[in-house]
């Protein structure tokens, strides 16, 4: 199946780019995407710890599974400043 | 009306958005661009979002305000791009019946928004350097469960 898989902010910036297609076996979770990523760049599991996730505009954990035509997000912490 | 833009925010649209004749109270609250954080000299902003994500996550936020408090008058905008210091990079307009609903309700939509809106910052400092500003203590409070 085939997923697009979005990146903000400090992932963003740390994976040089903004989004992509990614082609998954079947049966794919959330987690999939993570342990590909982190093959590429294992300095990103350092924020797996504070990071988000989400499918479809929703919150999601690792074990969410995928299907095809997903919108899958790498949320890394919101901000806003402390004290606005 | 809940949206992510690019524009100028006035207070004016949002004020306008929440009117409603049994209103006797419209609370506004503008998040504006500081020239410092902690003191060191800010040069101005850069602002991301996910933006169907987050202004779903902002009409979610208006269905907790109207369990919560009654309150159906509830409009949010959240600008992305860069901004200069002193201009508004976030906008809460709340309208009630009476205004201690509608305070407490504008400091709940922007703890909440903190909490659940996906929007970044980037510090862009006076002396050049530039950084994701770190999350606040507020996210890690509430980081939804992992199963």
């Amino acid at each position: 199946m085939k997923v697009t898989v979005k990146y903000f902010a400090v992932c963003h910036e740390m994976l040089d780019r903004s989004e992509e297609e990614m082609q998954l076996p079947e049966g794919a979770t959330v987690q999939t995407i993570l342990k590909r990523l982190e093959e590429e760049w294992p300095e990103i599991a350092e924020f797996y710890e504070v990071m988000q996730m989400s499918v479809n505009w929703e919150y999601a954990t690792e074990n969410t599974e995928l299907t095809e035509g997903d919108e899958v997000a790498l949320i890394p912490p919101v901000t806003g400043g402390n004290n606005v | 009306m809940f949206k992510i833009t690019t524009e100028v925010i006035t207070g004016a649209e949002v004020r306008e958005a929440v009117a409603a004749p049994d209103a006797g109270a419209v609370v506004l609250f503008f998040g504006t661009v500081r020239n410092n954080t902690d003191g060191r000299p800010t040069k101005y902003l850069e602002y991301e979002a996910y933006p169907p994500m987050a202004e779903k996550k902002m009409e979610e936020i208006a269905e907790e305000i109207s369990e919560k408090w009654g309150i159906h008058r509830v409009a949010m905008i959240h600008r992305v791009g860069r901004l200069e210091i002193g201009e508004v990079s976030v906008a809460v307009a709340v309208a009630s019946p009476h205004r201690k609903d509608g305070f407490e309700a504008c400091q709940y939509a922007m703890n909440r928004l903190k909490q659940i809106v996906p929007i970044w910052k980037r510090e862009v400092w006076a002396d050049g350097e530039a950084e994701w500003v770190k999350p606040d203590a507020v996210f890690f409070e509430n980081l939804p469960e992992r199963t």
